[in-house]
């Protein structure tokens, strides 16, 4: 079988699931497509995957109510086992990219990371990955009877619902404590549409001047577009923005179908996190800055003067 | 308590990467410690100098011949001793968590600190591996951390936001931006770690084959349009960009 790990939050699947399940077709491999959905009160996320799915497995308890990755990966490998799962399959965040690698250890299985494609090769899997901070393409291929992968978000496209809904079946585990404590918690929650989810960000870079800026320029410019906020490196380091907006090598990857970058210079380390964007837009004063030469459109001028009049421009 | 801190070799981020028929060739390319891995043997250096009981730091490399001079420069920023497994050979990141997790075993480290997601390979992995055959529990995106006796406190970046965490050592501290600013090594100190051990080692002897074969790389710039709009009218220029998204881009209403 191929198992998929669930991602969700907040009592809802994320679109990283059915993309995930898209790549798993995409494999060509026999066998269920199973959805394994770990943690507490997710019945609801459950009868979601099992729209996408062939089976879905949902280990439903208190010890799985905060995410670890020695717990996930112990519960990953054991039900990849009992099931005697050839691909295993895990979304590409943070915490997939965590607990994969452990899982692909534990099975002694070879380990796709953050793939954007996958076929089968004769002996085993073929995936392509981005390396040096996004700049090359590499293809890879995985031997052995038995391999893990995490899907890059955004690089499959959402799986449609199945003919029939597959069949749920609770599953127990035997799983290992947490050695790690948490003692605190401070999730930045934006009340707008989540970087990963985005099909248009709006990112302010230094550029933009500071804080209030933001808030007068590029906040209301993307709540006129639908817009998510990302930020750059040097904007979260000033302390004008959370860390969760934060787009690049050290932040988030994002690939929405248009990106506007304001008074962004464009370091490499911010291209390896928004370079695959659909299109590009740059609002830039200095005509040779770098992002212009990944840009489709571009400004050259001032973000305080071009924003609000894009801002007046967008309500028509 | 010894901490291992690890070191992987990349292109300086300004240097062109080149392809060599399908690979990667970094001859004549400008290489440097990767920076995530320069949090990492800086935070070793401020938990001795916090007075946590650190006896000693080992930096450790597994690479070409030219990852010397990375080694060096931990040694000149204060390492006490390097270890190098020398090898041209190509190894995943779960593959060559097998040597540094041995190594760990051998020398007895408690800690080990390793970049998040290095700028060569984009692989948030190596981490997390080696602390899953050490059956050690892992710190990954740490961008605070103190260690008291072998309790580790801190603070790391989780999907939407960031925890405050608490651990026993031993374990695995995967480091980034917003830890520490890393210190220079002076010309004194760079002089010093000539000095200091280098102790050469060989592959041959961790049974650590990749299992993920590298078939071919590709540079691939996507062809972008570089429409550019004079912003000396800001009305007009506005008025443009978002007809262009509207109608010629279809990706806003």
């Amino acid at each position: 079988m191929i198992l998929i790990v669930a991602e969700h939050a907040d009592g809802k699947l994320a679109k990283a699931t059915l993309e995930m399940v898209t790549a798993a077709r995409g494999t060509g491999r026999e066998g269920p497509i199973t959805i394994l959905v770990l943690g507490q009160n997710v019945a609801g996320v459950a009868s979601e995957a099992a729209a996408v799915a062939d089976q879905v497995l949902v280990a439903d308890s208190a010890s799985l109510a905060q995410y670890s990755a020695e717990t996930w990966a112990a519960a990953v490998a054991q039900i990849a086992q009992e099931g005697e799962a050839h691909t295993v399959i895990t979304p590409g965040s943070r915490s997939g990219r965590e607990y994969a690698p452990r899982v692909a250890v534990k099975l002694d299985a070879p380990y796709l990371e953050d793939v954007i494609s996958l076929s089968s090769s004769g002996a085993g899997l073929q995936a392509q990955r981005y390396t040096y901070l996004a700049r090359v393409t590499e293809t890879v291929e995985a031997q052995g009877a038995v391999t893990v992968i995490s899907a890059k978000p955004g690089s499959f496209a959402p799986a449609a619902p199945a003919a029939a809904a597959g069949e749920q079946y609770d599953v127990d585990l035997d799983l290992p404590q947490s050695r790690v404590t948490i003692t605190g918690k401070s999730m930045e929650k934006s009340s707008r549409v989540a970087l990963s989810e985005a099909d248009v960000i709006v990112t302010g870079g230094r550029g933009v001047g500071n804080a209030e800026n933001f808030s007068k320029f590029v906040e209301p410019l993307a709540d006129n577009l639908g817009a998510g906020v990302g930020a750059t490196r040097a904007v979260v380091d000033a302390g004008w923005r959370p860390y969760a907006e934060q787009v690049g090598q050290t932040g988030k990857t994002v690939q929405p179908k248009a990106y506007i970058a304001l008074g962004v210079s464009g370091a490499v380390q911010h291209l390896s996190g928004m370079g695959k964007s659909k299109f590009i837009v740059a609002i830039n004063k200095d005509a040779e800055a770098p992002i212009f030469k990944v840009a489709d459109y571009g400004i050259v001028g001032d973000v305080n003067e071009i924003v609000p009049a894009l801002i007046e421009a967008s309500k028509r | 308590m010894k901490i291992l801190t690890l070191i992987r070799q990349v292109p300086d981020a300004e240097a062109r990467v080149r392809l060599s028929g399908n690979t990667i060739d970094l001859d004549g390319t400008t290489v440097v410690m990767d920076g995530m891995d320069e949090y990492g043997v800086e935070e070793a250096l401020r938990l001795r100098e916090s007075g946590a009981g650190v006896d000693e730091i080992i930096a450790l490399a597994v690479g070409p011949k030219r990852n010397e001079d990375a080694l060096r420069t931990a040694l000149a920023m204060g390492a006490d001793r390097a270890v190098h497994v020398e090898t041209d050979e190509r190894l995943d990141a779960v593959s060559l968590s097998k040597v540094v997790a041995e190594l760990a075993k051998t020398e007895n480290a408690e800690l080990i600190l390793v970049g998040g997601q290095e700028a060569d390979w984009d692989s948030q992995a190596l981490g997390a591996a080696t602390a899953e055959r050490l059956g050690w529990p892992q710190l990954t995106w740490t961008n605070e951390l103190k260690l008291e006796g072998d309790k580790l406190t801190g603070r790391h970046d989780v999907d939407e936001g960031n925890e405050s965490f608490e651990a026993t050592l031993p374990a695995v501290v995967t480091t980034q931006q917003g830890l520490n600013e890393p210190r220079y090594p002076t010309l004194p100190n760079i002089m010093k770690a000539k000095k200091k051990e280098l102790r050469k080692d060989d592959l041959a002897s961790y049974d650590a084959a990749s299992k993920v074969k590298f078939i071919g790389a590709e540079i691939q710039t996507r062809a972008r349009m570089n429409k550019i709009i004079d912003g000396k009218d800001p009305q007009a220029a506005a008025a443009q960009l978002i007809d262009l998204l509207r109608n010629e881009a279809k990706v806003i209403k």
